[in-house]
């Protein structure tokens, strides 16, 4: 869709994309079908692929509110998927709660601070990232931003790549959880913010996965020649 | 613009692209997207309500070490119960204590409260036995003894020992006074009977630092054996005496001897009256000390010796006639720059409740001064103080009071204080004095003189005896042989007068045969009676035969 050269983001060609030749590609299977409903917004939403019988859509569906209400819901359970324990660590004479934070810093004053840093970034930075960069990328949809197109489209496939490793910690606490039971001597436990952080990942991976980065584009390629396009992008984004 | 673009680019394969179906189904409904960040907020929101709902108050114990405290783990335990954690460690402004914020759960709310007690606990080896085991692995906590007041608190005072007794064990409290701790320590037992009763729970010095409170918990139902007479005494150690009843070893239990303890009895015949709670008592050194005379006040009355003290020991008895009413307390030694000579100073204390008829002599409202007066009078009487010998084998000495006969006269000035009574020399030093005085006498007679005297005597004596010597041997030659002729003159005299008187001198025979004659008709005449008698008609009628 966008032009194989090396351009400066700003300098984008004026470019033929399959909205402005009239055509909508099958979401599902790929077929290049002419786009009948044009700009009446009442077929828009019953068009079919003539193959696969999926919905025909130029743009994913409500793209920018699903990532917002997406990164919404993440951005609320970021706070207790921090605040309250993930693992609770019962010994024969103890009960130990570790939060994500209380972990780092263990392994922090412990002498490992490679596995801090580690862990830091996986758990804290990567989910936090996620949020902020989505959020921007978002934002600059809704400004109808022009420039830095490109670096915004780098930056969405980073966050697309690394996105999935941030369940780490959760893999280590259900690791953990299956492991070590021996009844009585030491049992640990997945706490709420397990789920909580769990939760998190999934919302952001899912946010990301609903944000069309086709939209980063829109505007761009639209240029000033093909304001026009706006609607377009409004009604689909 | 869904014309134009087939126009320019699309037009070659126009024909080829397929038209979309057009679907005559269901609008799209309203995004159900979202109820997600909606779910999300409700999830978010009970979780910090419910954090909220069970966090209990939060409150700051300040102890002085924080040893083994650690924020996050250290947990707060009642009854081996969690009922808290401790969130923070920080030290006091001034850097002398640790202030440890804890935060309590909900249902521990009522662990907030005025007289709640927190410690420490971490392993202890006190006399009183080792505590606090479990500790060494799973780190140390803060142990609760729940408050029963009413009135909410935040800040707490730490203990750094555990308190002895729970509060919630029901008993009664008490208070001891003594010069002497021993080997008492917090949690050191009470005995009643050797029955351990309760338990030792702090001391204090008291301000002035002259005696030290105890204060001693009595587990119920043992708290009513605690009367108003009731005595307490030490019963830590074994006490050994050798009196007129032979050796007498006395110790209550094993384990006292160990770690001390005390015990306390009523004496017999005293009414089972219970001591109301925090009582005070006194704290004897043992069990006879406990059972002697009730102490009461004391007096404190210097003596001055003129003599060495040596001997006399801290605590020796002040005796009176046999009873002690008080006892030394300190020994010391003047200089009189006067007399340019060392006087010997015995501090005694003096209790004058043991002495109970001459106070009751007094009336009962007597002051100080009706006191000292009738003092002054019994030291006009002749009433000193005197070191005696208590026991010949150690030497060792004791204060005797008593009145003394033909006092002289002394000063006594009632104003002093402390008191001082007059004293007059010990028995020793009497019979010392009198020894002294022979000696002087005997020193005085002249044997110089006395000797020079005999040796003149002896040597006309000798001549004296000479004399008579030469009287007896004319003596020997001129009286004695007239005194042997005299004495032949008279034997002969004598041996005619035994011819005259022998038995068989004519003279005897004569007398004999008429004194013979005279018996035999004395005979005859009795036959004639006594027939007479038996037959008195044979006078008329004759004998019969």
């Amino acid at each position: 869709m966008t032009a194989p050269h090396t351009l400066s983001a700003d300098a984008v060609p004026a470019v033929t994309t399959a909205a402005e030749a009239g055509l909508v590609a099958c979401p599902h299977c790929h077929l290049l079908c002419r786009d009948a409903a044009g700009d009446d917004p009442a077929l828009r939403d019953r068009l079919r692929c003539p193959r696969c019988d999926g919905r025909l859509h130029p743009r994913k569906v409500a793209s920018l509110s699903r990532t917002w209400a997406l990164l919404i819901a993440a951005a609320i359970l970021y706070i207790p998927a921090n605040a309250f324990p993930v693992m609770r660590t019962s010994t024969l004479l103890s009960t130990q709660n570790d939060t994500i934070l209380s972990g780092i810093i263990y392994f922090w004053t412990s002498g490992s601070p490679e596995l801090a840093v580690l862990i830091f970034s996986v758990s804290i930075v990567i989910p936090l990232l996620k949020l902020v960069t989505l959020s921007f990328l978002a934002v600059s949809i809704h400004r109808s931003a022009t420039t830095g197109t490109r670096p915004r489209a780098h930056l969405f496939r980073i966050v697309e790549t690394v996105g999935r490793w941030s369940m780490l910690d959760v893999f280590v606490v259900a690791l953990m959880v299956g492991l070590v039971h021996f009844q009585g001597l030491a049992v640990i436990q997945a706490g709420p913010g397990a789920a909580a952080f769990g939760a998190v990942v999934v919302l952001t991976m899912l946010a990301a996965h609903s944000f069309d980065p086709r939209m980063i584009w829109d505007r761009a390629s639209a240029g000033p020649p093909a304001t026009k396009q706006t609607p377009t992008g409004n009604r689909h984004g | 613009m869904a014309d134009t673009p087939p126009d320019k680019n699309a037009s070659p394969n126009q024909g080829a692209m397929p038209e979309p179906v057009v679907d005559h189904g269901r609008r799209w409904v309203p995004s159900l997207v979202w109820l997600i960040p909606l779910l999300a907020a409700v999830i978010g929101i009970s979780l910090v309500v419910k954090t909220i709902w069970m966090r209990g108050p939060s409150i700051t114990i300040s102890f002085v070490t924080a040893d083994g405290i650690e924020p996050n783990k250290t947990k707060v335990k009642y009854k081996d119960v969690d009922i808290g954690e401790v969130k923070g460690v920080s030290l006091t402004d001034d850097h002398s204590r640790v202030l440890v914020s804890v935060e309590l759960t909900k249902d521990a709310k009522d662990f907030a409260v005025d007289d709640s007690r927190f410690w420490v606990v971490r392993p202890r080896f006190a006399e009183t036995g080792v505590s606090g085991l479990n500790t060494l692995l799973s780190g140390s906590y803060i142990g609760v003894d729940a408050g029963h007041s009413d009135s909410q608190r935040k800040e707490f005072t730490g203990l750094e020992d555990p308190p002895v007794v729970a509060s919630d064990v029901p008993g009664q409290r008490y208070v001891l006074h003594t010069d002497d701790i021993g080997s008492l320590a917090a949690g050191s037992p009470v005995f009643y009977k050797r029955i351990p009763v309760g338990h030792v729970e702090r001391y204090t010095l008291d301000e002035d630092g002259r005696r030290i409170t105890l204060r001693i918990f009595i587990k119920a139902p043992y708290d009513h054996f605690i009367t108003k007479d009731s005595k307490f005494w030490h019963a830590s150690g074994v006490d050994v005496r050798i009196d007129g009843s032979g050796l007498k070893v006395d110790t209550e239990s094993l384990a006292t001897i160990l770690m001390g303890g005390i015990a306390f009895e009523d004496p017999p015949e005293t009414p089972m009256t219970p001591a109301p709670a925090g009582s005070e008592f006194a704290l004897a050194a043992n069990h006879i000390d406990a059972m002697k005379a009730p102490e009461g006040y004391h007096v404190a009355v210097v003596m001055r010796f003129h003599q060495s003290i040596r001997g006399l020991l801290v605590g020796a008895p002040v005796d009176f006639r046999g009873v002690e009413i008080g006892n030394v307390t300190s020994l010391g030694i003047d200089y009189d720059p006067a007399t340019q000579d060392f006087t010997s100073r015995v501090m005694v204390n003096i209790f004058p409740d043991r002495l109970q008829s001459f106070e009751r002599s007094l009336p009962p409202e007597s002051d100080r001064a009706a006191r000292l007066e009738r003092l002054s009078q019994l030291v006009a009487h002749g009433l000193r103080a005197q070191l005696k010998t208590g026991s010949i084998l150690t030497g060792q000495l004791y204060v005797s009071l008593d009145f003394v006969k033909n006092p002289q006269p002394v000063q006594f000035n009632p104003a002093t204080d402390p008191i001082e009574l007059p004293t007059v020399p010990g028995d020793l030093e009497a019979l010392y004095d009198q020894v002294q005085q022979i000696v002087a006498k005997l020193n005085k007679i002249p044997f110089d003189a006395i000797g020079e005297n005999a040796r003149k005597a002896l040597a006309s004596l000798d001549t004296a005896t000479k004399h008579i010597d030469d009287l007896v041997q004319h003596a020997d030659h001129d009286v004695l042989p007239e005194i042997r002729d005299s004495l032949k003159e008279m034997q002969q005299t004598l041996a005619s007068t035994q011819a005259s008187v022998a038995p068989d001198a004519p003279l005897q025979q004569d007398a004999r045969q008429a004194l013979k004659g005279v018996m035999d008709a004395t005979r005859s005449l009795k036959a004639l009676t006594d027939s007479l008698e038996r037959e008195p008609e044979s006078l008329v009628r004759g004998r019969k035969d």
